[in-house]
């Protein structure tokens, strides 16, 4: 018994800095999606949206004001929220719902209008979350926590501030041509490294902005694809979205310390390894299968960190990769071939369904101009705040 | 004068010649947590809901470091007088005997330069801000030895 479901039909609104309602581009990109299935929205039975908790009520419901917006159509609802995870987890719902024949056809929206500058919290104090705590005892920023990671990487393998901007020249020249990327501009090893340190080791360069964007997925059975008229669709193989194992003992955003491994030991794997294994685990896959991946580059070295969490090399073999220009389009195993993160900046309810919209075009032979030839199987992976990952398994 | 030092906040550190961070062992399973808990042992195989106190390892090893080269956001407040410019600040994660790695400010007057993956650090406690009540303290990691290198792959990447 498969537990595939087909992807007929994915959509973006440019990311970028547009000054409109998270509502205006979740439509949009939801339109461009049914388009490409050609499916008409009154045939959508369910459609799940991701939440957005930056945008009001309207946002915390987002599955209903896509719905409202769209024009109501009778479809059952749903609204995810995973933080980075959110777009996967709503995924997730929409496949579990097909899978047990509760429905033909979803429609997957995620959305976001982002503020300038550091995600800073909401307003108010609040003595016992950890998310304003790091701000208030520690001035812990985002970058902060990436820099933690990316000194890890220069003490104990050998990494340098050049190969982290080589990541971001790499993923540059990869989103060029990517009509849905807001930053399409070459960047020199010079330019980043010329770039103010914002914490130590990372520049300016190294991290990712935030960004407006939206993206969609149509999902249906596999049985509705082919009476569709679509035989061999893209799959979803595998939607991971593991919680943590204790104790976790990676330092996390947003937290001020990990758990103690003194009496429960030091796990097999860590959250972020855990997240990949899971869906290698569900799809069958392994990862000398893969062909490419979009994976969470919040900073350039958390790209390195990425590659070695997903097993497409050895613990501290990454930098080996990027240098032999194997995560390059046209490498072994070319990572973020849409760009990435440094080319978008992340809009956070849509940027795991970004990933799986990248996959799904590379694995149709669909993205012109940054394609990865051949491309069979394609893997994401991000993780948010609070004990939130995902990572989807798609193949063709 | 009324003003006076205390911790920025309640109960998460002492003070003195030899302050520690206080964290809670779950009476269950020896568990210990940091911040303080007072809710259910995290460890899954535990249902334990009783904790006491323990004052954590006074040194660790720095798991990994950074800085804030820029004034981080609200509700981080700010420390050098009005007009004057922002003077950045080093941060570490140390690894305690516990097995829980714990982040803090690097002790004033320290910075990257100073650190290295594995070396020692213990803890102090320094002045965070100051308000309308005088000194808010805060605990900080003060480097023990600026010297030696740590060997490439000597600490585990768990
Ligand atoms: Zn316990």
């Amino acid at each position: 018994m498969s537990n595939d479901v087909a992807v007929l039909g994915v959509g973006m609104h440019p990311w970028g800095k547009w000054g409109k309602n998270f509502v205006t581009y979740g439509v949009h990109a939801a339109r461009a999606a049914l388009a490409d299935a050609d499916i008409p929205w009154t045939d959508v039975d369910l459609i799940v949206g991701g939440e957005t908790v930056r945008n009001g009520y309207g946002g915390y419901v987002a599955g209903a004001t896509f719905a409202q917006a769209l024009g109501w159509n009778g479809a059952r609802v749903a609204t995810s929220y995973a933080a980075c995870a959110t777009g996967a987890q709503a995924l997730d719902t929409a496949r579990a719902r097909i899978l047990a024949g509760l429905c033909d056809v979803a429609l997957v929206v995620g959305s976001d209008t982002t503020p300038k500058g550091f995600l800073a919290p909401n307003a108010g104090e609040r003595w016992d979350d950890p998310d304003w705590l790091r701000f208030r005892l520690l001035g812990m920023t985002n970058p902060a926590y990436f820099a933690l990671y990316a000194r890890r990487r220069m003490d104990l393998y050998g990494a340098t501030q050049a190969d982290f901007a080589q990541v971001k020249v790499k993923n540059a020249k990869h989103g060029l041509a990517n009509p849905n990327a807001r930053y399409r501009k070459e960047v020199s090893v010079a330019d980043v490294l010329g770039s103010a340190v914002v914490s130590d080791p990372l520049h300016l360069l190294d991290i990712c902005a935030t960004s407006d964007g939206a993206a969609a997925v149509v999902l249906t059975s596999v049985d509705y694809a082919r009476k569709h008229g679509i035989a061999a669709p893209v799959r979803v193989k595998a939607v991971s979205t593991v919680t943590p194992t204790f104790p976790n003992t990676v330092m996390d955003m947003p937290n001020l310390s990990t758990d103690s491994s003194a009496v429960a030991g030091v796990p097999e794997r860590t959250f972020k390894e855990s997240i990949a294994h899971a869906a290698y685990e569900e799809a069958g896959i392994g990862p000398e299968d893969v062909s490419l991946a979009e994976v969470y580059d919040l900073s350039t070295a958390l790209e390195l960190d990425w590659i070695e969490d997903l097993a497409l090399c050895k613990r501290g073999e990454a930098e080996a990769l990027l240098r032999a220009g194997d995560t390059t389009i046209g490498g072994r195993i070319p990572v973020n071939p849409s760009g990435g993160l440094a080319c978008f900046g992340e809009a956070v309810p849509a940027q795991a369904l970004a990933q799986v919209c990248e996959v799904t075009w590379q694995l149709r032979g669909q993205a012109t101009g940054r394609q990865v030839e051949g491309a069979r199987v394609g893997i994401t992976a991000n993780q948010g705040l609070f004990g939130h990952g995902s990572s989807v398994l798609l193949s063709v | 004068m009324t003003q006076t030092s205390t911790p920025a906040i309640e109960g998460w550190f002492t003070t003195g010649d030899e302050p520690a961070l206080i964290g809670s062992r779950c009476t269950a399973c020896t568990t210990v947590f940091f911040p303080r808990t007072a809710g259910f042992c995290g460890n899954p195989a535990c249902s334990g809901e009783e904790f006491e106190d323990v004052e954590l390892s006074r040194r660790g090893r720095i798991w990994s470091y950074t800085d804030a080269q820029y004034q981080p956001p609200p509700p981080y407040v700010p420390t050098h007088a009005e007009g004057e410019a922002y003077v950045p600040f080093a941060l570490a994660a140390v690894e305690l005997a516990e097995g829980i790695t714990v982040l803090g400010q690097v002790a004033a007057g320290y910075g990257v330069d100073d650190l290295r993956v594995g070396d020692e650090v213990e803890m102090v406690v320094e002045t965070l801000y100051a308000d309308e009540t005088g000194d808010r303290l805060i605990w900080r990691w003060l480097p023990l030895n600026s010297g030696p290198v740590v060997e490439l792959g000597q600490e585990s990447d768990a």
